[in-house]
């Protein structure tokens, strides 16, 4: 019966051969062994032997050609029922891998510190948690911030085995704006991405997350998370705080609940769907959320649904949000001011560079890091603005960690360019826009949303031309950009049409006055307008 | 029981588990006459002759690949290395042949041969007297490393080694030989070499370590005792095979590690702990997986304050374990 | 017939049996030899390396040793040697088809990495020279238990270059162990000639450095290879310490299946040491001396097939190893 022979792997890592010479030819007798062709490789020249006795029947490949390792090159007329070569043998025959490793962890999200909350348009307003991680961090434990744990969530350990100087302020600004319904966010690319972007349900108090151990425990103990107090970093809910409170409450001794101010950042902590696939309800199982109200829920208890009315139930964010809007109305004697700015200068420099900036930097050029940039100028000029207010005194902060709002679907995040005063408009821009798709996709930092300055919010990206926001406590002022719309302006004695945008800025008359205020804005407006539309980019 | 030295107590376990199996030998540099450079095998040529305490050439791969071959041959070699930093010429020999002997001829052939030197810095040693390289032998399958910390374990496991049928890397810290000092049992006993030992019980941060460290990592344990926070101290004495269930039991009941070393951190013991509490524990993690190690220079400078900085001391310790506290 | 002085000088004193069982174990190693190149060059064996050439020193020092009560720590080329030990045509036809009852590894290591614990032929690695180490130890062993047992340690010139031979060979002779350090020397590694690997022509100099006798022998005259082995063991069970045996021997083949040796040799030399293989002429002088016969080497050839023959088939319908058995004997009480 008729014997293929194949063309057989003359050296590891060799893929085919050339036939060079046949040694047999059809008809001739063959011993098995016998060599009956002449081979060239990159390794070696090899004689090929027959596989068995016979006559050769067919030359397949002919003198010259290359054949891959495998491939027929004879075959040969065989007495016997002989069986193939057999197969080369290879590493096919195989070394099992053994020990089944540990599976990959089921989450690939970092702790991130899930955006705070979220105050309405613009702003990730920390609530009340601003004031609860240093009230709260005071007793007994080591300064917050101290370290490397402070200064980012996702640490990764230290190679250097030392400790990190880096400060991380346990202050989380909270603000929240009047009721349009209007989320503002990022220009262009936040307007992109918001379109796709799902809901991330995400609410919290500033500054802290779960870890998987609290989760595991209040899972396993049913815990009302509005109940606890953290004492960990930035006002964390530490596995210890949910142990302690479970002890407690089984012995009977559960604390009553405090007015809004203190408890509320505390029962807001961020559960974002990345963390945990139950959507936020049902970590909170049903006996807890009836006793735990602030005054927001308390008021909402004195309306009874109507008939063929719908109750949408409260979220941990919407809570939050509810909660952070009224504390800081009820903190800050909020006054208002507005200017009209021209935006000619800028839309020329603007239009002049976008795509050249967008080629090399891969974000889109908005008019946001135009007025970032005039609005850190000014609060260089204006420190009253970059401030604080505390009975000992208005602290005028030294940093100028400049909150930009962005609103999703659900929730509000204000992430925090740190030490903005140190960025180029060029600089504004990438990181602002990197801080807004990470925000978008809940990977920031717990730096990044933690220790804003001042707050702001382009409220004008979604359409709005005048909006008035509310203050993200603790800080002095926010202010919003509303949309630049063409306006009939007069110029000199003429009309003319140019790009106009209003600024509005919500200051808190405790640590400024008009005056201060309005002298601040319209710097902002000098700065703005007073643009080189021919100067570069910088 | 007598209060004994590290070393005491591995010059006594070495002893008389040579009185007791006379297959027992010991080769290595200065071993002999003079009884080891820092004198663990003391008195030992004296009493067993100079076929059983071989002062060797100057000759690194020699000494254990001459022990690799006493070994297939009956015998039960202790070879010695002067220095752990002096180990390199013999890695071929540990590696490449006592690791992997007994897979290479699937069974038929074994090495039970101990490799023991010491290791580890803070003695002024430099950069070639202090190095704690132990994680190039940790990470290769068909070796056993050891490293014990308290003279208690340092007799247990010395006789356990010696009585292994596979090779056995025993590192002995130098630092440890006077400095520490324990209760030590007279006569035949042995510590296995695959189980890490709870050294203090807590509820707050655990903390892994091996070697000198164990005892550095207790004084900064201490003085968060005193603050109220509790630690819970595993000693993990076998960096291979490490022991797997110690560290996710631990690391589970508390929530918050620290993983403590000498050596350089990058690609060391401390990272294979940490990633195995990555993955068996997560759910049970109340911060980020921590570790403190050496940093990212070759060795350990002869220069006081250059071997502070290189060094993890008890205050770099505490300061990293009031952080995890504090988190 | 009376055997003349001469003769007798000239077969060194060894019997017409011992002769032809000499010859018979060349022969037979040599065939083997052969048909591992086949297949591989069939494609049904990935890789051999071979030792043809090298067959008349081995099967000497082969001869000289007792089997199970000496140590022998070969090198890769050894092949013959390990068959005079006791080793089979099927066991190294199972190691090189890469199956399950390999009897050196289990299919784990390349083909010719030597071990068997029943013949005292310790394990070896690819790495070059440890071995002589290992022998260097075995032959301690021996000497504090007393015993008069001698270690067998061989390598290529190549692998004298290793500092691994040095120690050894200094150990060995600082404490005057019976092991007999042979050198193989066929005159390249791989592609690179002798006169790339050592400043001298002969590695038996390097005995005079650490004081112990430097032996060379024509690795391809038989009897004269018998002559030194038989030497070099009595000195060894004597306990007179080590010698160094370099036996200069031919590489009849490249130097694997992965190598194409007439790329770097002439074809010249690769023609003439032909000639010079030890096969051919210790045929040719054990016929001289009458020792064979007309038809007795052909005859011996075709028994010898048969016994190939058979054990190929047998070793190519063995079972292959299964992943199972992956994880086993990396630790003690990990076996199957």
């Amino acid at each position: 019966m008729p014997l293929t022979v194949t063309m057989p792997q003359l050296g590891e890592s060799v893929t085919e051969g050339t036939i060079a010479r046949w040694l047999k030819q059809p008809g001739d007798a063959i011993a098995k062994y016998e060599s009956i062709a002449e081979v060239i490789t990159d390794k070696v020249n090899a004689e090929i032997p027959a596989p068995a006795d016979g006559v050769m029947a067919q030359v397949i490949a002919p003198e010259g050609t290359v054949v891959p390792v495998g491939q027929p090159i004879c075959s040969i007329e065989t007495s016997v029922d002989a069986s193939a070569p057999a197969a080369p043998s290879g590493p096919e025959a195989g070394v099992a891998s053994a020990s089944a490793q540990a599976e990959p962890s089921a989450t690939a999200t970092p702790p991130a510190m899930s955006p705070p909350q979220t105050a309405q348009p613009a702003l990730s307003g920390a609530s009340a948690a601003p004031q609860a991680p240093t009230e709260q961090s005071a007793p007994g434990t080591p300064e917050p911030g101290a370290g490397e744990l402070a200064a980012s969530a996702q640490r990764r350990g230290s190679d250097d085995g030392r400790p990190s100087p880096s400060q991380a302020s346990a202050e989380q600004a909270s603000a929240g704006q009047g009721s349009d319904g209007q989320a503002s966010s990022e220009q262009a690319a936040t307007r992109q991405a918001s379109d796709g972007q799902a809901a991330d349900g995400n609410g919290s108090a500033a500054g802290y997350h779960l870890t998987p151990a609290v989760r595991m425990l209040v899972r396993e103990h049913g815990v009302d998370l509005r109940e606890l107090t953290g004492s960990g970093l930035g006002g964390r809910i530490t596995k210890k705080d949910v142990l302690e409170y479970v002890q407690r409450r089984d012995a009977g001794s559960v604390p009553q609940r405090t007015p809004a101010g203190a408890s509320a950042p505390a029962t807001a902590p961020a559960m974002s769907p990345a963390q945990m696939p139950q959507p936020a309800p049902s970590v909170v199982p049903a006996p807890a959320p009836a006793p735990a109200s602030p005054a927001p829920a308390s008021v909402a208890a004195s309306i009874t649904p109507g008939e063929g009315d719908t109750v949408v139930p409260l979220s941990q964010v919407r809570r939050s949000i509810a909660e952070h809007m009224v504390r800081s109305r009820q903190t800050s004697p909020h006054a208002y001011v507005m200017v009209e700015v021209d935006m000619s200068a800028v839309s020329r420099i603007r239009d002049r560079e976008k795509a050249a900036f967008e080629q090399r930097h891969g974000v889109k050029l908005t008019f946001l890091p135009f007025v970032a940039r005039a609005v850190i100028e000014a609060l260089q000029r204006f420190p009253t603005l970059n401030a604080s207010w505390s009975d000992a005194g208005i602290v005028l902060k030294r940093d100028i960690n400049l909150g930009i709002a962005v609103a999703l679907e659900d929730n509000l995040i204000v992430p925090v360019v740190r030490n903005a005063d140190r960025l180029s408009i060029i600089g504004l821009a990438t990181t602002m826009a990197d801080l807004g798709a990470r925000a978008r996709s809940n990977h920031l930092k717990l730096d990044e949303i933690q220790g804003g300055t001042f707050t702001l919010n382009n409220t004008g990206a979604l359409g709005a031309v005048m909006t008035q926001a509310i203050i993200n406590q603790p800080q002095a002022a926010i202010l919003t950009m509303d949309m630049v719309v063409k306006r009939p302006v007069v110029v000199g004695d003429a009309i003319a049409i140019r790009p106009v945008m209003n600024l509005g800025l919500s200051f808190d008359h405790r640590i400024n006055d008009g005056l201060p205020a309005t002298r601040f804005i319209t710097t902002v407006q000098q700065l703005l307008e007073s643009l080189d539309p021919s100067g570069t980019l910088v | 029981m007598a209060v004994q030295t590290y070393i005491e107590a591995i010059h006594d376990g070495i002893r008389e588990e040579m009185q007791r199996d006379e297959r027992v030998m010991i080769l290595g540099e200065d071993v002999g006459k003079k009884g080891g450079v820092f004198g663990v095998t003391e008195g030992l040529q004296k009493e067993f002759g100079e076929w059983r305490v071989l002062d060797s050439p100057l000759a690194e791969s020699m000494i254990v690949g001459v022990a690799i071959g006493a070994a297939m041959n009956g015998m039960r070699p202790i070879a010695e290395i002067q220095f752990q930093d002096f180990i390199m010429p013999a890695v071929d020999q540990i590696i490449s042949e006592a690791a992997k002997m007994r897979y290479r001829s699937n069974g038929d052939w074994n090495v039970p041969v101990v490799v023991r030197s010491p290791f580890g810095g803070g003695v002024h040693g430099a950069l070639y007297h202090s190095q704690s390289i132990e994680a190039i032998f940790a990470h290769i399958p068909g070796l056993r490393v050891v490293v014990p910390s308290t003279p208690y374990d340092a007799k247990g496991m010395i006789i356990a080694a010696i009585r292994c049928p596979d090779p056995v890397l025993y590192f002995e810290h130098k630092r440890a030989y006077r400095a520490i000092k324990g209760e030590v049992p007279e006569g035949d006993y042995t510590v296995p070499l695959d189980r890490a030992t709870t050294v203090r019980e807590g509820t707050d941060i655990a903390v892994f370590s091996y070697g000198m460290m164990v005892h550095t990592a207790l004084e900064a344990v201490d003085r968060l005792a005193a603050d109220g926070f509790s630690c819970e101290v595993t000693d993990l004495r076998s960096l291979r095979p490490i022991d797997r269930e110690a560290i996710v039991t631990s690391a589970s009941k508390c929530g918050k590690v620290l993983i403590v070393q000498e050596a350089n951190l990058a690609v060391s013991v401390a990272s294979e702990v940490a990633a195995i509490i990555a993955e068996d524990c997560f759910d049970r993690l109340d911060a980020p997986v921590m570790r403190i190690g050496g940093p990212e220079i070759p060795a350990m400078p002869y220069s006081p304050p250059l071997e502070k900085f290189y060094l993890t001391t008890p205050d770099k310790v505490e300061a990293k374990l009031r952080e995890l506290a504090a988190y | 017939m009376a055997i003349t002085k001469t003769e007798t000088k000239a077969r060194a004193g060894l019997d017409a049996e011992t002769l032809r069982l000499m010859y018979r174990h060349m022969l037979r190693s040599r065939l083997l030899d052969e048909r591992l190149w086949v297949l591989n060059r069939q494609g049904r064996a990935p890789f051999w390396i071979s030792g043809e050439g090298h067959e008349a020193v081995q099967v000497a020092f082969g001869m000289n040793l007792r089997p199970m009560h000496d140590w022998v720590a070969p090198y890769y080329r050894d092949l013959a040697l390990t068959l005079v030990l006791g080793m089979t045509p099927k066991d190294h036809l199972l190691s090189v088809l890469q199956r399950a009852d390999d009897p050196n590894s289990g299919g784990r290591q390349m083909p010719a990495h030597y071990g068997c614990r029943r013949l005292n032929i310790i394990s070896t690695g690819s790495p070059v020279g440890t071995q002589l180490l290992h022998a260097a130890g075995l032959a301690l062993a021996s000497r504090i238990r007393g015993e008069d047992a001698v270690t067998f340690t061989s390598i290529g010139e190549g692998g004298t270059s290793e500092g691994d031979f040095h120690e050894a060979l200094n150990f060995a002779a600082i404490h005057k162990l019976a092991v007999i350090f042979v050198v193989e020397n066929n005159g390249f590694a791989i592609s690179v000639p002798w006169q790339k690997q050592m400043p001298t022509q002969d590695v038996a100099d390097h005995a005079k450095g650490y004081g112990i006798p430097g032996v060379i022998v024509d690795g391809c005259d038989a009897i004269a290879c018998y002559r030194v082995a038989r030497e070099a063991v009595k000195r060894a069970r004597r306990g007179d310490g080590p010698t160094l045996v370099e036996a200069k021997v031919l590489r009849l083949t490249s130097h694997s299946s992965d190598d194409d040796q007439r790329r770097y040799r002439s074809a010249e030399d690769l023609e003439a040491q032909k000639e010079r293989d030890s096969l051919l002429r210790f045929k040719a002088t054990l016929e001289e001396l009458g020792v064979l016969h007309p038809g007795d080497a052909e005859e011996m050839r075709a028994e010898l097939l048969i016994e190939l023959d058979r054990a190929t088939d047998e070793a190519e319908a063995a079972p292959l190893p299964s992943p199972d058995t992956a994880m086993r004997n990396v630790y003690a009480d990990e076996g199957a």
